[in-house]
Formats: structure tokens, sequence, C-alpha cells
């Protein structure tokens, strides 16, 4: 008799919870997948996420396909009111510029390095550029061989989005895209590999390369992550506490849909990048249960954000985020 | 019962021509918008998504006040046609738009077009949808052409047969008329499981392995025209192989022991007897393994490199058709998807041409 009640109350239970669908970027999809583990744990309610790309992130939601979409390039204010969506920040990560040079372990690039990698103007590993700050390491008259993705990703828009920040040449010539013909592909110093993990086994396997990975894959595969130097000028690791750094001058908007790219902040490691999530407006049930997840991810997945290598967004952006579904009606039922 | 039978058989065979159709219907209507934009100079043309700018005037720092005047740049957003053509951009994509809402799109022509061509979102945002910004779309235009991947899909794809060509038929001949048979059959067991074995599996063993252990020898990086070439050659050389071998068996003994009773050798037997009898067979291999070679999409992608210049040597890295097609789709709208369209338009054409070439050629005197 006892078991049966419980099986009645187990079934009112499991019937109140619900599932929601979501697809989209690729580079947030580990913490989400750990979100998702524990929500399910906790709450019962089930939450799919299939990393499928941030431009198929958007056009499904857009699409009305999927309760809400991921993706690391933010929208505008005015595609999302064409598009009928709100937008907020979830976690924030880093991009770290991993080298495999045999011998030489504390890499310093300074601004002018960097560009003159992408740029393809140094081309060997003792330009006095990269000296300057490196005079201990043994910088042998090597090729640099730039390692990039070979498919269009979220990781490249935001790596070239520091750049063009960092660099008006940049700026002017390349600007900030998902896909760029490097300057270094003309010059066959350049390889590709398709995903993060491909970028990864490049550099692993190709002596004398550089090439920008998430820092996630990077410690996962044990790469060597240069120091980079800051907007104030200093050299900075690629640590989340540096990551943090950064992210503290963000700047986000509520105003504006939270719509910024937050590379190359003031202070603090330079390549940093959020990733966003997007809700169609009339949907304001759907809405609700997409926001109870991401609040619990907000209150109890920091931990598990930063295991992974990423950034759990500052207390301050978390209450703006919360402030934001209240404003349009989408916060979570208490 | 008879006609019944006969009907379904003649249905079944007609599903393949629909499909067939549709295919290349729908491939034709998505590519549309660029075929009409580039024509056929996409096929000549190497640049792919490559911004020109005619009129030198772009400062796009002025005009995204929020995003620190980063000239974000949005690959196919920018329109690169004329008013009237986007119109029927419309048209062809206003399917997929399904419920949203598209009022502003009329209106803005030239600045929204595109987002909502593939609904879009993504691709304009940051740069152009700002109000403000109507004049810059005008100024720049972004080239697709599809040289780079038809080269480098027809260098890959010969160079695997040159390589696996060879190898393959070795296989079959030592396994059909050589080998005994305690070795021929778990040898061409190994064989059929090797066929087996899912594309991404050859890729991730090409990249983490083969593909540094051949530019440990030739030089070069550890993805390349070569690694992949190979790849795709040792991917197709269990298929050419047992089907050769198959094709081989089938030579009836009688006309084998004639020969040899007549004295021939055995390679005068596999030469004289043999490959002249099994030759469509082994000729149809082939044209199995080239097909498969034209559109292998994932072990390529993995190795290719997906580096859109030409390779000078064997050891650069290149792109093919498939590949260009893998890597962005996910992330691709409006143009910038339509000229993948078109490029897979194009492979779908390269492969309908070889394979019916080499049908023709190979076997117009037998029947």
């Amino acid at each position: 008799m006892k078991k049966f009640i419980a099986g009645i109350a187990l079934a009112a239970v499991s019937s109140f919870a619900w599932t929601i669908n979501g697809t989209g970027a690729t580079f947030p999809y580990p913490v989400y997948k750990q979100w998702i583990k524990s929500f399910y744990e906790k709450t019962g309610n089930k939450v799919n996420y299939t990393g499928t790309g941030s431009g198929t992130g958007i056009k499904e939601v857009a699409l009305r396909h999927v309760d809400f979409g991921g993706s690391d390039k933010p929208l505008s204010p005015a595609t999302l009111k064409k598009g009928q969506l709100y937008q907020f920040p979830t976690v924030i990560g880093g991009i770290a510029l991993s080298y495999n040079i045999p011998g030489v372990n504390n890499l310093k690039l300074s601004e002018e390095a960097i560009k003159g990698i992408v740029l393809g103007t140094i081309k060997y590993w003792d330009n006095p550029m990269i000296v300057k700050y490196n005079p201990q390491a043994k910088l042998p008259h090597k090729k640099i061989i730039f390692v990039h993705r070979s498919d269009k990703s979220g990781t490249t828009f935001n790596f070239t989005y520091y750049l063009s920040k960092m660099s008006p040449e940049w700026n002017q010539k390349f600007g900030a895209r998902k896909l760029i013909n490097w300057p270094t592909d003309a010059q066959g110093r350049s390889i590709a590999g398709k995903g993060n993990f491909g970028v990864s086994a490049a550099i692993k396997t190709n002596p004398y390369s550089i090439g920008y990975v998430d820092y996630a894959d990077a410690v996962k595969n044990g790469l060597k992550m240069a120091e980079v130097q800051a907007a104030d000028g200093k050299f900075v690791a690629p640590t989340p506490k540096n990551f943090a750094e950064g992210a503290k001058y963000a700047g986000f908007d509520p105003k504006l849909d939270f719509y910024k790219v937050i590379a190359y902040p003031k202070h603090g490691y330079p390549i940093i990048a959020a990733t966003f999530i997007l809700v169609p407006k009339e949907k304001i049930q759907n809405d609700k249960k997409v926001t109870a997840f991401f609040d619990y991810g907000y209150t109890n997945g920091d931990k598990a954000a930063l295991k992974l290598g990423y950034v759990p967004l500052p207390e301050s952006i978390k209450d703006m985020v919360r402030k934001y579904w209240a404003d349009k009606g989408i916060a979570p039922a208490k | 019962m008879e006609a019944f039978f006969k009907r379904l058989s003649a249905l079944s065979a007609t599903t393949i021509l629909l499909i067939l159709t549709s295919i290349f219907v729908v491939l034709f209507l998505y590519a549309k918008p660029a075929i009409e934009a580039y024509g056929l100079k996409f096929l000549v043309d190497p640049r792919w998504d490559v911004v020109i700018t005619p009129q030198k005037a772009t400062s796009a720092p002025k005009k995204t006040e929020n995003l620190g005047g980063v000239n974000v740049d949005n690959e196919d957003d920018i329109p690169t046609v004329n008013i009237p053509k986007q119109n029927q951009k419309i048209n062809v994509q206003e399917d997929d738009l399904g419920d949203i809402p598209t009022p502003a799109s009329t209106t803005k022509v030239n600045t929204q077009d595109d987002d909502l061509a593939g609904v879009n979102v993504q691709e304009e945002d940051l740069g152009i949808s700002a109000p403000t910004q109507n004049t810059q779309p005008q100024k720049q235009k972004v080239i697709y052409g599809g040289l780079v991947p038809i080269v480098g899909t027809i260098l890959s794809t010969a160079l695997a047969m040159i390589f696996a060509v060879p190898i393959a038929m070795g296989i079959a001949i030592f396994l059909s008329e050589i080998a005994p048979p305690f070795i021929s059959k778990p040898v061409g067991i190994a064989i059929e499981l090797l066929a087996a074995i899912p594309s991404i599996i050859y890729g991730m063993w090409g990249l983490f392995y083969f593909g540094p252990f051949i530019s440990h020898i030739f030089g070069g990086g550890s993805v390349s025209l070569l690694v992949a070439g190979l790849v795709l050659g040792i991917m197709i050389i269990p298929f050419m192989a047992s089907l050769t071998r198959d094709s081989m068996k089938t030579t009836p003994d009688v006309l084998k022991e004639s020969a040899y009773a007549m004295g021939a050798t055995k390679f005068e037997v596999i030469k004289d007897v043999i490959f002249p009898y099994a030759k469509k067979g082994i000729i149809g291999s082939m044209i199995l393994a080239l097909g498969r070679a034209l559109g292998e999409t994932m072990a390529v992608a993995f190795v290719i490199g997906g580096v859109f210049t030409f390779p000078h040597k064997l050891t650069d890295p290149t792109v093919s058709i498939p590949v260009v097609l893998a890597n962005n789709f996910a992330e691709s709208s409006g143009m910038s998807l339509s000229a993948l369209f078109y490029l897979a338009l194009i492979l779908f054409v390269i492969s309908f041409i070889v394979i019916s070439f080499a049908k023709f050629y190979f076997l117009r005197d037998k029947k």
C-alpha cells in the first residue's frame, strides 16, 4: 500500500516535470551539460541542449523550432526586435594563444607580436618583436606556423574581434568574422583544424606552431599557453582569475539586451568572450522554464563552470540579467 | 499478382529518379541567388568569402556605438546584388521564415535583406543592422568563388585513385588467385571490416597518427593535400579490393584450367583470362570507389586543412567541396549559404559527369 502511494506521488511529481529543448553554440556546451544534469537531479525537469553551432542556434530559435538558442555572437537590439527575441549572457570563457615551440615554456606575446603574427609580418620565432619580451627564451630561427580554424566558428569571431579592437590595421583589413582568409594562408605558413580539437591536435603535432584555442580545450589537451599583453600593458596569463578580472569590465547593458562583445577589456586577460541565450518573445510560459533553468545555473553552477575552465558571470551582471527577466515578464515562476 | 509485382518494382525504380530530381531541384533553387550573383565566373574565381571595397570609404569604425568601432563584418549580409535580385531571394527563402515577422525587410532592402533571407539574424546582427548604417553595405562586396575547392576535390580524388588502384588490384589478385584459403578467408573478412569503418574514424586516425607520420617523412604540415589523398585512398581500397576480388572469382574455372593446360603461367592467366573476363566488375568497383572519394566529407575535413589556397606542393593544405560544405554549413546563411548550395550543385554535376564518362568510356563495347 505504501509503495502504491509512493508510486502515485512519484507519478504526480513527474507529470509536473517539463522538458525544454535548445540548440546552438558548442562553446558553452560542456557547462550547460553539467547544469542540465544537476538541474534534472534536483528538479526532475529535463533540458535538452545540442551543440550545433551559433548560426544554427539563432536560425532554429528564430524559426521557433526550439525553446531557446545559444549563440556566441550577441545579436543587436534591432535584430532581436526583428526576430522577436530576448537575449541574455550565461557564462564567460577565454581564448588562449597556444603554442608548440620545443624548449620554450613561458612565452610572452606583446600586442605588437600578436599583430605581426596574425598579419604575417612576423615570420620567424626569433623576430626581435618577440625576443624583446622573452630575453631568456631560446627562440629558434624557425618559421612560425599559424594554426587556425577551418570551419566557421564563434571562436574565430571572438578572436578576430579582439584583434580588431587591438589593431586598427586588422580592423581595416579584416574586421571580426567567423571565417577569415588569414594572411598567413597565402604565405603557406598556415595549418587549419576543424573544431577546437582539430586546432589543438594541429598545434600538438606541428612544432613551431601557434594558434588560438578555447581555454577549456587548451587545458584539456595540455597545450602551452602564452601570456598576453593586456590593454593596460601588463602581461597576463590565461587563467580563470584573469578572465574574471577582465569580465568585471564587460559593461553589459540590459537596455541593449546585453548586446556587447566583451573582448579587450581595460584590465585583465584581453581575449575573453561571453556566450548568450536567445528566447522567443511570445512564448512566455516556455521562457519562464528556460530562465528557471539558467537561474539555477547562475545560482548553483559556478563551481561546475570554473572546473571546466569557464568563468561565471560576476554577481552584479547576474542580478542585471534577473532584473531583465523580471522586466520582460519572463522571470522564473517561484 | 504478377501485374502488382511489376508495378511495385517499377515504383521502386521511379522513386530513385524522383529523389534524384528533387535533390537537383532543391540544390538549384537554394543556389539560385548565388548563381545569379556570380554566374559561371564562380567556377573560375579562386576567392572565397573575400570582401572587396570598390570605393575606399569604408569607415566602419564610426558605425557601431557600443561595440567600440569594430568593423564587424558579416559575410553574406552585405548585399552583393541589386534590388531586384534581392527580391527574388526573398521569394526563394520565404518558406523558411516561418512565423517570423518581417515587416522591416521590405523597407530597408539594402541593409536588412540578407539576414532575413537566411532568417539570419546571425549574420547581419552586429555590423549592419543598426538603422544608421544604410550606406555601408553598398560599398562592400563579398565575393564567392569555387575554384579552390573544385581543384582541391579533383586533386585529392585523383591522388586517392592513383594510390588506391594498384594496391587494391594487388590485394584482389592475391586473395582470389594466389593465397591459400586459410589466408584468403581471414584477410577477406578483414578487408570487408575495413570497408565498414565509418569515415570519421579514418579522419581521426589521420589527424592524430597518420598525418604527423606523413609530415615526418615528406615534410610539410600534419594536414595537407597529400595526407587527405592518402587517407581517402586507404578508405576506398577495401571497397575496390573486395568488389574486384568478387568479380575475379566469377571467372569460370573451365577457362582458367584450359589456359593452364595450354601451359600458361599464373601471370599470364591473370593477365589474359581473368582480367578480361572480370573487366566490367573491376571497372565498376573503381567507379564506385571514385564516387565515394569525390563525395567523402568527414575524413577529409579533418586532414585536408581547410585553407582556401591552391596547393603549390603536395604537402600544402587546401580544401575540397564537401569539406567546405561540412565546415561552413551550420554557420552560414543568406548569400554564403546559397554559395554553399552552388558548390554542392557543382559537386553533384562533377560526380555525374565523371561517373557517366567513366561508364560510357570504359564499358561502351560490352553489353
